[in-house]
């Protein structure tokens, strides 16, 4: 039977997200310098973790689909791609949101930012490969090949631009910031990767079942029947 | 097994030498386009250059490089020379140095006309190349690689330049800025973090790629 | 050749098919196949269009793979040891493998670089196909009974021991079909190994040892060449079992 373990992920973590939110919403204190603004580091932060947690477990299990050809690892590597689009569109939206009142524009070429959408566009190409290819395992091999290429790029991106152009904050991590602000921060982690789980859970059932259904063929010896 | 192959590589370009010229032409029309995007402004044109010439031939180089698989694929040549058997890595490097040779010699040939264009002039001849072999052996690696896979796909032409055009981002990158520095000058002695940059991108692909590519041509 | 030392002693079969199985998608182009060819022997694959004699050639070309069963060209395995079944085949495929740009003889002196052998034997093997006055013409010059001559002369310049034919009279005139007789004539005398699968049964027939008749991704009959015109697909009804050859 289809395991119910993804809805009850879903669900703490949604009920997770609610009480980090508000705890980090309205009892966390303001910030000294930024002011409320800054409280859009309690969803940032921890979309910005996962994010980088599901870029890994797309190349995991790309590279696990290079070596063992099983087409599991190229459903949850479709699941850790589609998941990681997801956070990557939302931390492009909370990065300008957070750009527009501190520096007064909505884009900003900080090498996190910048990083994030070069990834987004390149995960989006490699979706849309995977949308014109119809054989299963040609289109596993090549955005396999292609997530470990595009994975590879993210580090030398990220160094690239900081270099190119940097006038960003500190990296944010519960280090820099007072336990205050601490706590709040770590309950949406865990709340956003918990829906994160399961969301990679789901899709990954998705995108099996659709495999199936792609290239279910009837089995050998009922096709043998038909013929007769 | 590297000879032989880029042996073959030569050949092939040679005969489809006029498909080179019809690339730069691309190119320079390129450059000419993007300088009626910024207006009659000399100085801001000059100060762009680096940039326009880059996306110029990083322009091109989707047609170049997706032409270099059209001989490949059309009878299967490439299937052909891989049941020989050939070595598929032997296959995509001979490809690759043939690509890097087709798009450093655009991009040489690109320079006079930005020079032109745009009153970037400079007199680091060599350090310009330098430059240009750099950046386009990292345009041709991953790009020689993604071509083999789109070349096997019916929306090829939308697909090279979505796939190829954001991992390139770094190589694009130091490519612009150290050609910048060259052309407008380098007081603060930063190119050549570019250039290290740039040869560590090159570095990189140039090895995962070949061992990738097997894997995206065998069936 | 060592490999073919190896043909005679390890296994004594030329090619060793046992359940394969391949499929495009939710179709299976080969349900089940099992057959053996011994060395040295001509096998005439009979079968209609999409009966899954092109994917059984590519199969055992190693240009894709088998999803199920096992496949041995020569004694080496087509997934384990592709690069071994590699050196060993050759094919005539529906695409020609040509590039359209160079010449005929530089064509087959890619090949001849590639295999890492001397350059020496091109003249020899464009003759043997008639192509020795075309062979400065480049190849999008050529009709496609010489490309499908070149295609032969390809496979003479390999040297394999073992030659698959995928419809090896398609495309071609008269004086073309008695060509392509001499070729196998030839490579049969070399002692190689040869399927070809071809509408052509009376002509075919007459070259062949032993036939396979394909319907459907399955073997329906297999027997003597001599009687394989009594099984024509459609005359035939479908018989299991295998006959011994």
């Amino acid at each position: 039977m289809r395991s119910k373990t993804p809805y009850v992920l879903l669900a703490l973590g949604t009920l997770l997200l609610l009480f980090g939110s508000y705890w980090g919403l309205f009892v966390a204190p303001s910030e000294r310098y930024m002011g409320e603004v800054q409280r859009i580091m309690y969803v940032h932060v921890p979309t910005a973790w996962n994010w980088m947690l599901a870029v890994l477990f797309a190349f995991g299990c790309a590279i696990a689909y290079l070596f063992t050809a099983n087409a599991k690892w190229d459903s949850r590597m479709e699941a850790g791609l589609e998941v990681g689009v997801l956070l990557a569109f939302l931390l492009c939206i909370q990065g300008s949101i957070w750009a527009k009142p501190t520096w007064g524009v909505w884009w900003d070429w900080d090498p996190r930012l910048t990083s994030v959408a070069v990834l987004l566009m390149a995960s989006l190409g490699i979706l849309a490969l995977r949308s014109f290819v119809d054989d299963p395992s040609r289109r596993a091999v090549w955005s396999a090949v292609a997530t470990i290429i595009a994975s590879v790029d993210l580090p030398i991106v990220y160094f690239s631009v900081k270099w190119w152009n940097s006038l960003h904050q500190e990296q944010s991590t519960p280090q820099t910031v007072s336990s205050a602000f601490h706590l709040p921060l770590r309950v949406n982690a865990v709340a956003v990767l918990l829906l994160m789980i399961g969301f990679l859970m789901l899709r990954t059932r998705v995108a099996a079942l659709r495999l199936e259904r792609e290239s279910a063929v009837p089995q050998l010896q009922q096709e043998a029947g038909e013929l007769a | 097994m590297l000879t032989a192959a880029l042996r073959k590589e030569l050949l092939l370009q040679w005969r489809t030498r006029g498909q080179m010229m019809a690339v730069f032409v691309f190119g320079a029309t390129a450059l000419l386009l993007f300088s009626f995007a910024i207006g009659p402004d000399a100085s801001a044109l000059r100060t762009f250059s680096a940039g326009f010439l880059w996306l110029g031939l990083l322009l091109s180089s989707t047609l170049t490089l997706a032409e270099s698989f059209h001989s490949e694929m059309e009878n299967r040549a490439l299937e052909g020379l891989l049941l020989l058997p050939s070595d598929a890595r032997a296959l995509y490097y001979a490809k690759a140095i043939a690509n890097w040779l087709q798009l450093a010699l655009l991009g040489i040939a690109l320079v006079p006309v930005m020079v032109v264009l745009y009153d970037a002039g400079t007199l680091q001849l060599l350090k310009l190349l330098g430059v240009i072999l750099l950046g386009t052996a990292g345009l041709s690696a991953p790009g020689t690689l993604y071509a083999g896979m789109t070349a096997q796909v019916k929306a090829k032409q939308m697909l090279l330049p979505l796939l190829l055009f954001p991992l390139i981002v770094p190589a694009l990158l130091a490519s612009v800025k150290a050609t910048s520095l060259v052309i407008l000058g380098d007081p603060m002695n930063q190119s050549g973090a570019w250039l290290t940059l740039l040869a560590a991108f090159d570095l990189i692909y140039w090895s995962l790629c070949g061992l990738l590519f097997g894997r995206v041509v065998e069936e | 050749m060592a490999n073919h030392h190896t043909l005679a002693t390890v296994q004594d079969l030329a090619i060793d098919v046992e359940g394969l199985a391949r499929r495009y998608g939710r179709r299976w182009a080969l349900a089940d196949v099992s057959f053996q060819v011994p060395p040295a022997t001509v096998v005439m694959v009979a079968g209609r269009n999409g009966a899954g004699k092109s994917t059984l050639f590519r199969v055992l070309a190693t240009a894709i793979r088998p999803d199920r069963g096992r496949v041995t060209v020569g004694g080496f395995d087509v997934v384990r040891h592709r690069e071994d079944v590699r050196r060993l085949t050759a094919i005539l495929s529906h695409a020609n493998y040509l590039y359209e740009s160079l010449t005929a003889r530089e064509n087959l002196q890619v090949v001849a670089d590639h295999l890492g052998i001397r350059r020496d034997g091109v003249p020899g093997v464009l003759e043997q196909v008639n192509l020795g006055a075309r062979a400065d013409d480049a190849v999008s010059t050529f009709s496609a009974g010489m490309r499908k001559r070149l295609s032969f002369a390809r496979i003479l310049l390999q040297e394999p021991r073992v030659v698959l034919l995928d419809e090896p009279y398609g495309a071609l005139d008269p004086p073309g079909f008695d060509l392509v007789d001499e070729v196998i004539g030839e490579l049969k005398r070399r002692g190689t190994t040869i399927l070809m699968a071809t509408h052509q049964w009376e002509r075919s027939s007459r070259l062949a040892d032993m036939a396979l008749v394909l319907e459907q991704g399955r073997v329906i009959w297999q027997g003597p060449a001599s009687e394989a015109l009594a099984h024509e697909p459609h005359a035939a009804p479908p018989l299991r079992g295998r006959a011994v050859c």
